[in-house]
């Protein structure tokens, strides 16, 4: 496959350097080279001033060799000559000491035609060093306006742009460039001898699209929907999880339909595939090639074409995401789900942009029918407390009480507790406020019943 | 790593748009890495990382840039960058003479990563897997991580400081998966220390996996854990965690300056019990958080924060120092020379009391003990709190009695340390960790003996 992504504008340097790497291969050897250049700038203003302010560039490459089945790997934080021979001679040496691994290899191009998406966008680009500094400054005014009772503890505009070239000898050779930025606020909101937090975000290709206003509104709200929240006594309730908790949970969903994770028998959902194992109206896509999704992409991290994968239909589980390793060991095929963190690490497997099939209703509506619920605002120590190989979920939480179909008062300090099994089978309903979120899954309204609340 | 006079011009060039204040903390470190997942050892990675990032403050406005080019006009360009950042105005000349800092050295190390072999790191690897699957045969997945570094620091600012360091980390983390009945459950344990290779003549890497093993099958046998507020006893060494998240981050001074911590103007109050004492120590030879000098180039030191239950002090960078006029604690630290140092913790730890340890469970008639506390976060604004409880037993009239499923335990940092009822006289280290605070990644090492909080909330789903 050769792929070239709006290749025009990648630095053919880039290019060259990784053909150059893989034409060393020597004979029976795979060799991949992942040669990235980025750039960010940061912005952070603490009442109207910049407190900092970082311009950085970065490049790097990435080498994997993989000879009889065994992989070595090396990379280096520049792209200077030198160090790049002394990264393949690295990653060469470093095959020594792998396993012979029967399904190790690289990507072989699959046919699959890669989507093409634009992830780049000229006026960010061109966009000034003034004008990220006012769009900071901008969402710290629109928040402290939004409600007086708010202290703000940071306001930040941050973009980025990288390109990246991949080839590899056995044909992969890909190459593309994307952009974006975003802004993001924290807010404080005292309550007596009691601070809460909020935060809001917006998230563009394009820095004039940047909704402030909505970020502002929700930073505010979130700090202070909590003043005067009280800790809940324990009990067994509904809970409705608000668009930012939703995304979270599918996060922690995705590990459990992960193929790599399901052959080396870390899912709980291993040997269930054609099993019903959701409520009947859930449906779970995998789908990088919508360009709404903050991780849209046109290929996956070993360069294959990224495609849209139904993982649960109707409730019923349909599939596992797998890369070319884990669809090869499974007996399948890669389902274009190889990612990598960029030239550091070698490529994994995993969900790229999930999305539950929304259903019609508002989050008001849906309130509006509730009698004893609780909405869930936000979670905290998710890492901690679920583990996706029990299933056992436990995360402290905070929110408002739903009472007779309103919402009532706030409460803090608790922990919504079940199993990951049980609360894909427990959920009640699918919203339709689908809410495109920096994440790797998209938010909306999420209602699960039978949940245990601790708290007094 | 950079001569002596090109430092001198680039931080003078640094000040030309009219900084107050630059600096060049430059990096070069080099890295194995080795993994181990379903029986094979899935790949040695060889890692590099090597630029320098300058840093120029203006009133208070930090302009910040990076580069991977160690070269004096790479270096050259990147002070440009920063002091562009830092300020649009003119400014004037300075010219900036260094002095060397004395050598800090925190330990010693031995066993240097570059003169060990791979195989020998990959070995250890197997002996893990091998100690871990022959602990039960309910075992059925092990995996297992090798690392270490070794990284040079240079620090030079316009103050005149020149300050080099060296850390050499290694590290191995073990998780074991067992299957049962009623599911699968998973065992953690990890062993690292700011040492060489001499790390596994030091500790026995067959008892660690044995240990991460043992946590999954017991786990077999537990019971959901239970709902509602109740008495916590935290096994020494395994709990310390608990104490840098709920309140270390409240001390730091970054976070009180903005009024986001619980802590802001409460220096000489009282915040616990006449028995605590916590302190944050980045001189503890070899422990995960030592380092020689801060990354600001500041000698690490030892600094208490609470003493007998007063709050004495915060911890300090330079800057929250300066604008406050007083000395560094050696707390300025960053993930690398890609980030802006801030203040964090080294080694933060609560000191021994006086009670038997196991006196504090039989007091103990109904409640939770925890004898791993797993991962954490924090709201430092409200000090509000989550844990997750790796390995945890029921305490039943004064007796440790059945293990728990995983679950959550939540509570309040201010309140917990108030509420700590009694001391254990049996202070260890915990294992090492990496605290997060803003996305930046840095090893810090934890401490406090066995201790009963009166009452946490534990977010398990039986009642």
């Amino acid at each position: 496959m050769s792929t070239a992504r709006g290749a025009h504008a990648v630095d053919p340097a880039l290019i060259e350097l990784a053909d150059k790497i893989v034409a060393q291969a020597q004979a029976g050897e795979q060799v991949e080279a992942y040669v990235s250049r980025g750039q960010e700038t940061s912005v952070r203003v603490y009442e109207g001033e910049v407190e900092q302010f970082t311009s950085a560039q970065s490049e790097g490459i990435g080498i994997r060799v993989i000879r009889n089945g065994r992989t070595g790997f090396a990379y280096a934080g520049t792209l200077d000559p030198a160090s790049v021979d002394e990264v393949l001679s690295e990653a060469r040496d470093n095959v020594e000491f792998g396993t012979p691994d029967e399904w190790a290899a690289l990507a072989t191009p699959d046919g699959v035609p890669v989507q093409p998406i634009d992830l780049w966008n000229e006026a960010l680009a061109a966009y000034g060093t003034q004008s990220k500094i006012f769009l900071a400054q901008q969402l710290e005014r629109l928040t402290l306006a939004a409600d007086s009772r708010i202290r703000v503890e940071e306001a930040n505009y941050a973009d980025g742009s990288g390109e990246v070239a991949v080839a590899s000898t056995t044909g992969i050779r890909t190459s593309g460039r994307e952009n974006g930025c975003y802004v993001s606020i924290g807010t404080l909101a005292d309550d007596g001898p009691e601070t809460h937090t909020g935060f809001g975000f917006a998230v563009d290709r394009n820095p004039g699209d940047l909704d402030l206003e909505k970020a502002a509104f929700e930073a505010a709200q979130r700090a202070t929907r909590m003043l005067g929240s009280t800790k809940p006594k324990s009990r067994r309730l509904t809970v409705v999880l608000d668009p930012f908790v939703t995304a979270q949970f599918l996060g922690v969903i995705s590990s459990t339909l992960n193929g790599e994770a399901v052959i080396k028998g870390r899912s709980l959902f291993a040997n269930r595939l054609g099993e019903t194992v959701a409520n009947p109206f859930v449906t779970l896509v995998d789908d990088p090639t919508n360009p709404l999704a903050y991780s849209a992409t046109d290929v996956d991290g070993e360069g294959l074409a990224a495609r849209r994968n139904v993982l649960i239909e109707g409730g019923v589980l349909k599939q596992f995401v797998h890369s070319s390793y884990s669809g090869r060991r499974a007996g399948t095929a890669s389902t274009g789900n190889a990612v990598r963190g960029g030239f550091k690490g070698t490529p994994g497997c995993g969900c790229l942009a999930l999305q539950l099939q929304p259903g019609s209703r508002s989050q008001a509506d849906i309130v509006s029918g509730l009698g004893d619920a609780v909405l869930i605002q936000s979670v905290m120590g998710l890492h901690s407390g679920v583990n996706a190989v029990s299933g056992d979920f436990s995360t402290g939480a905070s929110g408002v009480m739903i009472r007779n179909g309103a919402l009532a008062e706030p409460v803090k300090e608790f922990t919504i507790a079940s199993t990951l099994q049980r609360m894909l089978l427990d959920v009640a309903e699918v919203g339709g406020d689908v809410d495109w979120l920096p994440m790797g899954a998209a938010g909306l309204t999420l209602v699960v019943n039978d949940v245990t609340m601790s708290g007094d | 790593m950079i001569d002596h006079d090109v430092l001198e011009r680039v931080l003078s060039s640094a000040l030309r748009s009219g900084g107050e204040f630059a600096e060049v903390y430059a990096e070069d470190k080099r890295s194995t890495s080795a993994g181990l997942d379903d029986g094979k050892i899935e790949q040695v990675t060889s890692g590099r990382d090597r630029g320098a990032g300058i840093r120029v403050v203006k009133g208070d406005t930090t302009g910040f840039a990076h580069t991977a080019d160690l070269s004096e006009a790479g270096l050259r360009a990147a002070a440009d960058a920063a002091g562009a950042a830092a300020s649009q105005g003119g400014g004037g000349t300075r010219t900036v003479a260094l002095t060397r800092q004395a050598d800090h050295r925190v330990g010693t190390v031995t066993q240097y990563p570059d003169t060990i072999t791979k195989a020998a790191k990959v070995d250890i690897l197997r002996r893990v897997d091998e100690a871990a699957r022959t602990s039960g045969s309910a075992i059925v997945q092990v995996s297992a991580g090798y690392g270490d570094s070794r990284k040079q620091v240079l620090i030079a600012n316009s103050e005149g400081v020149l300050a080099e360091d060296e850390q050499v980390r290694t590290l191995l983390r073990i998780s074991a998966v067992a299957n049962g009945d009623a599911g699968m459950q998973t065992g953690f344990d990890s062993l690292g220390h700011t040492i060489g290779f001499e790390l596994f003549d030091r500790y026995d890497v067959e008892e660690v996996a044995q240990r991460a093993a043992q946590q999954a099958l017991t786990k077999l046998k537990a019971r959901p854990a239970p709902s509602g507020s109740m008495p916590v006893v935290i096994k020494a060494g395994s709990g310390g965690v608990l104490f840098h998240e709920a309140c270390g981050h409240g001390l730091e001074a970054d976070l009180v300056g903005k009024g986001s911590s619980v802590y802001k103007g409460r220096v000489g109050e009282r915040v616990a019990a006449d028995f605590i004492t916590l302190i944050d120590d980045g001189t503890m030879p070899d422990e995960w958080g030592a380092i020689g000098f801060d990354d600001e180039g500041h000698v690490s030191q030892r600094n208490v924060l609470i003493e007998n239950g007063i709050l004495t002090d915060y911890m300090w960078d330079y800057l929250r120092a300066r604008k406050e006029g007083r000395p560094q604690s050696g707390n300025g630290r960053r993930q690398s020379y890609m980030h802006l140092p801030m203040v964090r913790m080294t080694n933060t730890f609560v000191t021994n009391g006086t009670d038997d340890p196991d006196d504090i469970v039989r007091s103990t008639e109904k409640g939770v003990y925890v004898a791993k506390l797993g991962g954490g976060s924090v709201n430092t604004a409200s000090g509000d709190f989550v844990f997750g409880m790796n390995e945890a037993y029921l305490i039943e009239n004064g007796e440790i009695t059945e293990p728990l499923r995983a679950g959550n335990l939540i509570g309040n940092g201010p309140k917990v340390l108030q509420d700590i009822d009694m001391l254990g006289n049996d202070f260890e280290m915990g294992n090492p960790g990496t605290c997060g605070k803003d996305g930046q990644g840095v090893p810090v090492g934890d401490g406090q003996p066995t201790l009963r909080v009166k009452s946490l909330t534990i977010g398990g789903t039986a009642s």
